[in-house]
């Protein structure tokens, strides 16, 4: 808190001071205060607030019809909310009359799914189309637009026809057309669904690189796990329109019952074959505690056979991270998990004699 | 009498060639736009508001809506006669080739706004979202992306508009209009003449092919793809 003042005296209060609205300082490069969107009767977003930080990558995740597109499409108004407000970079979006609106739009770039590129244009024509609209003089286009191609890794392929590229290399030029007329944020709406794995990859390691050597906020909306997991700092989930959690993907994997982080590690179900009296606990490791031989003590400590039921280790969040699924005898798990939690792990206890004690825990 | 045969058909083509080029142009300007109007001023679409008012969309759609289904639905010959006092106002007379413009702009005009329309609801509605996020004006949409991403259907719907342009300046040909039209009815239908029939026929046919296949060439072109039929032909 103290940190967020200082910085926000010294760099971005004559800019606040003139602006009615929600507060949005130079560490948050985008806020949505309780933004509504229906459909009919249905509330396709759902009075979300939440705000970004300035220069990280951010996720949006959730199923499909949980609103992600919508509130993609919110963030630069090209679908309006029926309520409330949406700023970016220090602009109220929806105070803004329609030529400021369309100048706000040219500082937010988006990546679609489908790529959406101009048949009727080549790769550079495509790229060059963003600074067309901004009035950029015809002499200075070709050369910003082939630099963004360079950067993108589609230099050599500038004059070619967009049907000619595949569909990694369409999605790189739909990158580079975002990225043409200097935007501070980078919206991207599901880029890589529509790509194969390695291909996916690629493109987030370029996101990655944007992200680092532009400084560019990244929004990313998907439904896939993995794309969060390898690139994201923080992340929402959403569900029915609604935020169910968000925060830094480091913070929700040690906060008790988080949806996200069970998502991020799935485990699954408990298997069929565990006795019902048996104990069943979930380890979460991350940092410092991922690289501790915790199970291998625990047996000795305790003197039990703990079996492992699943496993994975993940890096997220630029931090090592497993969650480990045991089954305890019922009789010891009393004094194990007790012992887990003193050694700062998070324990979250699925089936066992002793988990509605300690529910108190969990929640 | 070849050189005389030579002389008719060669004057008539150029008539024909003349009043068929002119309604062309009168065709593409208006029916363009007109075409663009009636797409944009549907519900949910670009110019949904126009002078920030959907009432006046609803008005502007509707009107035009029935101006169109109103000049494709009047058979040809009965609009030309109706047309009379019209060309007459503004050409002075209603015989001859260039009051044929008149009446054939008019049949034309509405059937080629229906193919703009259908060529420009054809393109990917992400493409707009893109102009949009590109903070595209309303000018600068149209301008920039919906007409250069519909224009290889929409020459493709201009080719069969000039066809049908052709059709019925022959059907001018009946009232004094001139052109090959007249040559087939005087010298055809009057006389009986099999050369004189022939004769249009072929120049007719050989006319349409070449602006079909020059048609096809340029929607090919301008699609930059690898060549293949367009599938808005199937559309026309």
């Amino acid at each position: 808190m103290p940190a967020a003042v200082v910085r926000l005296d010294s760099r971005a209060s004559s800019r606040l001071r003139t602006r009615a609205g929600p507060v949005v300082d130079s560490i948050h490069m985008i806020a949505l205060e309780h933004v509504t969107r229906y459909f009919g009767d249905v509330a396709a977003v759902d009075d979300v607030s939440l705000t970004i930080p300035t220069g990280g990558i951010y996720g949006i995740v959730g199923q499909s019809g949980a609103g992600k597109s919508t509130l993609a499409r919110i963030v630069n108004l090209i679908e309006r909310p029926d309520r409330g407000s949406v700023s970016v970079d220090g602009t109220e979006l929806t105070a803004l009359r329609d030529a400021d609106l369309r100048a706000a739009r040219r500082r937010i770039g988006m990546v679609f799914q489908r790529f959406n590129l101009l048949g009727s244009r080549t790769v550079r024509g495509n790229v060059e189309l963003a600074l067309e609209l901004d009035g950029t003089p015809r002499a200075q286009r070709a050369a910003r637009a082939q630099e963004m191609l360079d950067l993108v890794g589609l230099g050599d392929r500038a004059h070619s026809s967009v049907h000619e590229l595949s569909g990694g290399q369409q999605q790189r030029v739909g990158i580079a057309r975002a990225l043409a007329a200097r935007p501070s944020v980078l919206l991207s709406d599901e880029a890589t669904s529509a790509l194969d794995p390695e291909t996916t990859s690629s493109i987030l390691d370029l996101y990655r690189r944007i992200n680092a050597e532009l400084g560019l906020t990244v929004l990313l909306i998907t439904h896939e796990m993995d794309v969060v997991k390898s690139i994201c700092d923080a992340a929402a989930l959403l569900e029915n329109g609604r935020v169910v959690e968000s925060g830094r993907l480091v913070e929700l994997i040690q906060t008790p019952g988080s949806r996200l982080t069970s998502q991020l590690f799935p485990i699954g179900p408990i298997p069929e074959n565990v006795p019902a009296d048996a104990t069943v606990i979930d380890i979460t490791f991350a940092g410092g505690t991922a690289d501790r031989p915790v199970i291998a003590q625990l047996a000795r400590d305790h003197g039990v056979d703990v079996s492992i039921l699943g496993a994975l280790i993940e890096r997220i969040g630029g931090t090592q991270a497993g969650r480990t699924r045991l089954e305890l005898p019922a009789a010891a798990s009393a004094a194990i998990i007790t012992d887990l939690r003193r050694q700062g792990l998070l324990v979250e206890v699925l089936r066992g004699a002793d988990a509605a004690a300690q529910t108190g825990g969990i929640a | 009498m070849n050189a005389q045969l030579g002389q008719i058909l060669l004057v008539a083509t150029g008539q024909t060639l003349y009043m068929v080029g002119v309604s062309l142009v009168f065709t593409i300007l208006i029916g363009l736009p007109l075409g663009v109007v009636l797409v944009g001023t549907e519900p949910g679409r670009f110019l949904e508001r126009p002078f920030g008012s959907r009432a006046a969309g609803i008005a502007i759609n509707r009107t035009l809506d029935l101006i169109v289904n109103f000049g494709r639905s009047v058979p040809f010959i009965i609009l030309m006669v109706a047309l009379i006092p019209v060309t007459r106002a503004i050409v002075g007379t209603f015989i001859g080739p260039t009051a044929a413009i008149v009446p054939l702009s008019a049949v034309a005009i509405p059937f080629f706004a229906r193919m703009v329309e259908i060529a420009i609801k054809e393109v990917d509605p992400g493409l707009l979202e893109v102009a949009s996020s590109l903070g595209a004006s309303r000018w600068q949409l149209v301008t920039k992306v919906l007409l250069p991403e519909a224009a290889p259907p929409m020459l493709l719907g201009l080719s069969t508009t000039v066809t049908s342009i052709i059709n019925f300046s022959a059907m001018v040909g009946t009232v004094a209009g001139g052109g090959l039209g007249d040559v087939a009815i005087r010298y055809g239908y009057q006389q009986y003449s099999w050369i004189h029939i022939v004769s249009v026929i072929v120049i007719i046919f050989a006319i349409v092919m070449i602006l079909q296949s020059l048609a096809a060439w340029g929607a090919r072109k301008l699609a930059r793809r690898a060549p293949r039929s367009a599938p808005a032909l199937t559309a026309t």
